[in-house]
């Protein structure tokens, strides 16, 4: 493979890890703060799309249709915290996981009910369209590299929020200890809420921004939630700059292994049967990769508890 | 939206025969009502194609007034979930509970490997609409089996004879690494004789193709083929567009066709695909099937949608044939197998393994006036096709 | 033990045994019934080591593919003799559990969890990609296990007797294997690790037995799950699969095996009266989940226990 090639998969690679970031960024939060296991964070991904899709539909225009997404995800997401998750954050993980799995079942059936079962279109912003010629006939869209600005973007923010506001260091420390914060005067109920809105906002936002190049279906968010939980176990529960890390390097093993992994077959195996366990292998490649970080560093590499 | 009262018809289809049972309390066997149970995965990320196979088949029964051969009919829509153990259980009950006259359906070739015992077994007819895995066309035919879709190697082998007459020397593959991908890409080259530059397997869940298309670009080939059912077509389609490879031709087989091209939309345009059938095929069954299906359901119907209709009138033609009597088997299978039916597709019929021996075009993705995508045909690529496992079979003369 | 915890599995044993008798002999019922009794062997297994050791596994799923599996490899190879089939199945599964649990173990709380995915989805991805035993496509198995060279599984009758004779012999098991020392100690280093460790119990053999012992247990709902639906596919294994089984132990309470008994039943039973009144019916079943784990603390047991 040419190096160029191998730039490109990298990039490739990182695109495809910022976006996964901006999914796991709120999980781990939710996770680190309320040590709360939320499965519907997928579905929350998932209306984001679905509702960017619906807008984009009645505006005619990408921009509108991301500017009203953004407070519609964080609406839904505060009636969800409202209605169902404030009511579990006292009850042990499995009652938890069990619960939001009901909500994965009824929204994912809702959305279905309520736009069908084909995938649904999201027009791309005229503004965006077309690439930057990356190598020989390939175009890199310019799209994907807006996706890498807003996601470091966003990165940037987090950071800037959760390190040098004040909400933010009560963040991390509700992330490190939050009966203390709790028992330190400071109103746990509003934070969590804080945490929660500003998580399911970001999962949306992520839809939407996901929705022109990735198919709108129901169930679109279940596998990426699986990919994010694989992101914030390797980077460390509660901890934003571990899931930057850990988003990045699942985003570049997983493109990379399938790029790479068929090649390396082809030392031991003839090419037919390389090629099927070079797939078969790149699919499973980002378990054993976080298998292998949990065996050294069993909390992760940036655990936010100590 | 009109589409969405797809499971209402299927209930007033109950009431109504139902009630013309009940209202008739001497009901000779004659005009009891003919129990079809139809098969589809309706829940799930794959349910898009079978809400098509269900629309077909009801479509066709409506277009029938719910009647086959003078008695009505009664269609138990069945959701297989795509889990095969779940499809079991709920055929077990079709079969003894409901007690089915037919089962017609099924989307995927897992399920219906899965349902084919129990179906069969139970001396009920099992017509495929869509699934055609070569297990069933070769050694393992069975005389309770049918399909109105093809086998599965046939659709992509057009694609390779297509490419083959096209000139092109260098083709790119890629499928999803599961069977049905394994034996698009075989069925491929069982036609195309030039150069496969490179075979790449992709996992079921993939979302972003940016590694494969990089890996295109880089080797520059002549075209690339390529078996993306469902959300893996719409994202590929896309991204293939986004990356400004349309250049190089993408000849592909159920990845471009109308239950993804509403999501694809402008960038699918030109793409190529293969079938039996194309919305353009100019006939007056399909002209009408197509403009009823519309007026229908609001979508542009797909190949799911027009075998499970053909099903419906095939089922029909042989009911009829056998003046509705459905207790000598070996009748009814002869009355099948005579395919007396005209189908949207054109010309008709089954071969020796009651798979069905049908020309094969090459399709390209077209807009149409009113703003809607659909395949058109383009040209014929073979003609009269029998599928390459016919010759294996060796399908009892009487069951 | 409690008293009702003894009643309640028992009355549900009886009604299993009956049911042919009072109507609910159609072979579509008994496969019905089969298959909630093979997930409830499942659940319960998972419940010893959920409720039991605290190992929240979410890849039990595997357990039963293995199982599952052994079946197709060795009819495959003309093998067909229960008395060979069983214990192979049972072996290899409780092999594969041995194997991946004494890396698991290692670890606890969510990342036990994701690892237990891992080597779900590795087992997943293996069974796909077995084109011999047609990959995804699945495997169908003209006959059921022959029994001591009888076809008398093939009987709707004997296969539900069979099935429900293993759920109780599982069910007691598990039940015994609670109630020891083994089970108590068990617990205990689930309740409190250092405390456990201080009195001189070290957990991880401990742990590491009952997750084999539940892999093998699910290695033989595994083989029943196969002659149940004549068919084996990768479908078995995905990880959502895996999660129906958490499900059901979570919703039948983790105060007992009697819980994952109850909650089997109820979701595959609920599951599948649903479907039948309406297509959408997760838009129903999912917010029951949500009520069941508002008003019933404890699950399905909790709610028998305290009313």
């Amino acid at each position: 493979m040419s190096t160029t090639l191998l730039f490109v998969q990298a990039l490739n690679g990182l695109q495809f890890g910022i976006l996964l970031f901006l999914v796991a960024a709120g999980l781990t939060l939710v996770f680190g703060v309320m040590d709360f296991i939320n499965l519907a964070h997928g579905v929350q991904y998932m209306l984001g799309a679905y509702l960017g899709a619906t807008f984009a539909a009645w505006t005619g225009s990408f921009w509108l249709a991301l500017l009203l997404t953004l407070p519609a995800t964080l609406a839904i997401g505060l009636l969800l915290e409202f209605l169902i998750f404030r009511h579990l954050y006292e009850r042990d993980h499995l009652s938890q996981v069990l619960a939001t799995f009901g909500v994965i079942l009824f929204l994912n059936q809702g959305v279905k009910a309520v736009f069908g079962a084909a995938p649904m279109q999201m027009p791309m912003p005229d503004l965006l369209t077309g690439g930057v010629p990356i190598m020989d006939g390939l175009l890199y869209p310019t799209y994907r590299i807006a996706i890498l600005v807003a996601g470091l973007a966003t990165a940037a923010l987090l950071w800037f929020l959760v390190e040098r506001t004040r909400a933010g260091m009560l963040v991390r420390a509700g992330a490190s200890n939050a009966p203390m914060v709790s028992a330190l005067g400071v109103d746990i109920r509003r934070l969590f809420m804080l945490v929660f809105g500003f998580g399911a906002m970001l999962a949306g936002f992520a839809g939407v921004m996901a929705a022109p190049i990735f198919s709108v279906e129901p169930g679109m968010g279940d596998n990426l939630l699986i990919l994010a939980f694989v992101v914030i176990v390797i980077g460390g529960i509660g901890s934003v700059r571990g899931a930057f890390i850990a988003a990045l390097l699942v985003g570049l093993v997983e493109t990379l292994g399938r790029s790479l992994m068929p090649d390396l077959m082809r030392l031991f195996l003839d090419p037919s049967a390389a090629r099927q366990t070079g797939a078969a292998l790149a699919s499973m490649l980002i378990y054993v990769v976080m298998a292998a970080i949990l065996a050294f560093r069993p909390a992760g590499l940036f655990p936010a508890r100590r | 939206m009109a589409f969405q009262d797809k499971s209402g018809l299927a209930r007033r289809t109950l009431l109504a025969s139902s009630a013309a049972v009940l209202a008739a309390p001497a009901v000779q066997a004659q005009t009891a009502p003919i129990k079809v149970g139809v098969v589809a995965v309706l829940t799930g990320p794959q349910a898009a194609l079978g809400t098509q196979l269900r629309d077909g088949w009801m479509l066709g029964m409506r277009q029938l007034n719910n009647q086959m051969g003078g008695r009505p009919v009664e269609s138990i829509v069945i959701d297989d979930e795509l889990r095969p153990d779940v499809a079991v259980t709920k055929i077990r009950a079709a079969l003894e509970r409901d007690r089915v006259d037919f089962v017609v359906g099924v989307v995927f070739s897992n399920v219906l490997a899965a349902i084919m015992r129990p179906v069969t077994e139970a001396n009920t007819f099992l017509i495929s609409t869509n699934a055609g895995p070569s297990t069933f066309a070769g050694r393992g035919c069975n005389p309770f089996f049918f399909t109105t879709s093809y086998n599965n190697d046939q659709v992509h082998s057009v694609m390779g004879q297509a490419a083959q007459d096209a000139g092109y020397r260098r083709v790119f593959l890629m499928t999803p690494n599961y069977q049905a991908g394994r034996d698009a890409m075989a069925g491929f080259k069982s036609r195309f004789q030039g150069t496969v530059v490179d075979e790449v397997y992709v996992p079921l869940t993939q979302l972003d193709f940016s590694a494969e298309l990089a890996r295109i670009a880089s080797l520059r080939p002549d075209a690339i083929f390529t078996f993306m059912p469902g959300g893996l077509g719409v994202n590929l389609v896309r991204q293939y567009r986004q990356a400004g490879l349309a250049n190089i031709p993408f000849l592909s087989t159920f990845t471009v066709d109308e239950a993804t091209l509403p999501a694809q939309g402008e960038a699918a345009l030109g793409f190529f695909s293969a079938a039996s059938w194309a919305p353009n095929m100019d006939n007056p069954a399909n002209r009408r099937f197509v403009t009823d299906f519309e007026a229908a359901f609001n979508y542009v119907p797909a190949t799911y949608a027009a075998q499970a209709f053909d099903a419906a009138n095939l089922l029909n033609s042989a009911v009829r044939r056998v003046g509705g009597n459905l207790t000598d088997k070996n009748a009814l299978r002869t009355a099948i197998a005579a395919a007396d039916f005209t189908s949207v597709r054109g010309p008709f019929r089954f071969g020796t393994n009651q798979y069905p021996v049908q020309d094969f075009w090459q399709l390209q993705v077209a807009r149409r006036p009113d703003g809607k995508f659909q395949t058109e045909t383009v040209r014929r690529v073979l003609e009269a096709n029998v599928d390459p496992w016919a010759a294996e079979c060796r399908m009892p003369t009487r069951i | 033990m409690k008293g009702r915890d003894l009643a309640v599995p028992l009355v549900i044993f009886a009604l299993l045994a009956l049911a042919p008798f009072i109507g609910l002999g159609q072979g579509h019922t008994l496969t019905l019934l089969a298959r909630a009794m093979i997930f409830a062997m499942a659940a319960m297994s998972l419940s010893l080591l959920v409720g039991g050791a605290g190992l929240v596994s979410l890849g039990h799923a595997a357990m039963l593919g293995v199982g599952a599996y052994a079946v197709v490899v060795l009819d495959h190879a003309r093998i067909t003799e229960a008395w060979m089939v069983v214990p192979i199945a049972i072996l290899a599964a409780a092999l594969f559990a041995l194997l991946t649990g004494a890396i698991a173990i290692r670890t606890s709380g969510v990342h036990f969890i994701m690892i237990t995915l891992a080597f779900g989805q590795m087992a997943f991805f293996t069974t796909s990609s077995l084109a011999i035993y047609g990959g995804d496509d699945g495997y169908t198995l003209y006959n059921r296990l022959e029994l001591f060279g009888s076809r008398a599984l093939e009987g709707r009758l004997f296969f539900h007797f069979t099935c429900l004779i293993l759920l109780v012999g599982v069910w007691a098991l598990v039940q015994a294997l609670l109630n020891s020392r083994f089970g108590r100690v068990l617990q205990a280093t689930r309740e409190n690790e250092a405390r456990a460790r201080a009195v001189g119990f070290e957990p991880y053999p401990y742990r590491l037995a009952a997750y084999a012992i539940a892999g093998a247990i699910g290695g033989l709902a595994g083989v029943l799950l196969a002659n149940a639906a004549e068919f084996v596919a990768p479908a078995y294994l995905t990880w959502q699969r895996s999660g129906d089984l958490l499900f059901m132990v979570i919703l039948g309470g983790l105060a007992g095996p009697h819980g994952a008994l109850m909650g089997a039943l109820a979701f595959v039973l609920i599951e599948e009266w649903l479907a039948k009144v309406t297509e959408h019916w997760r838009l129903i079943f999912g917010p029951l989940l949500i009520f069941c784990v508002f008003f019933m603390r404890g699950g399905i047991a909790g709610l028998l226990r305290r009313g």
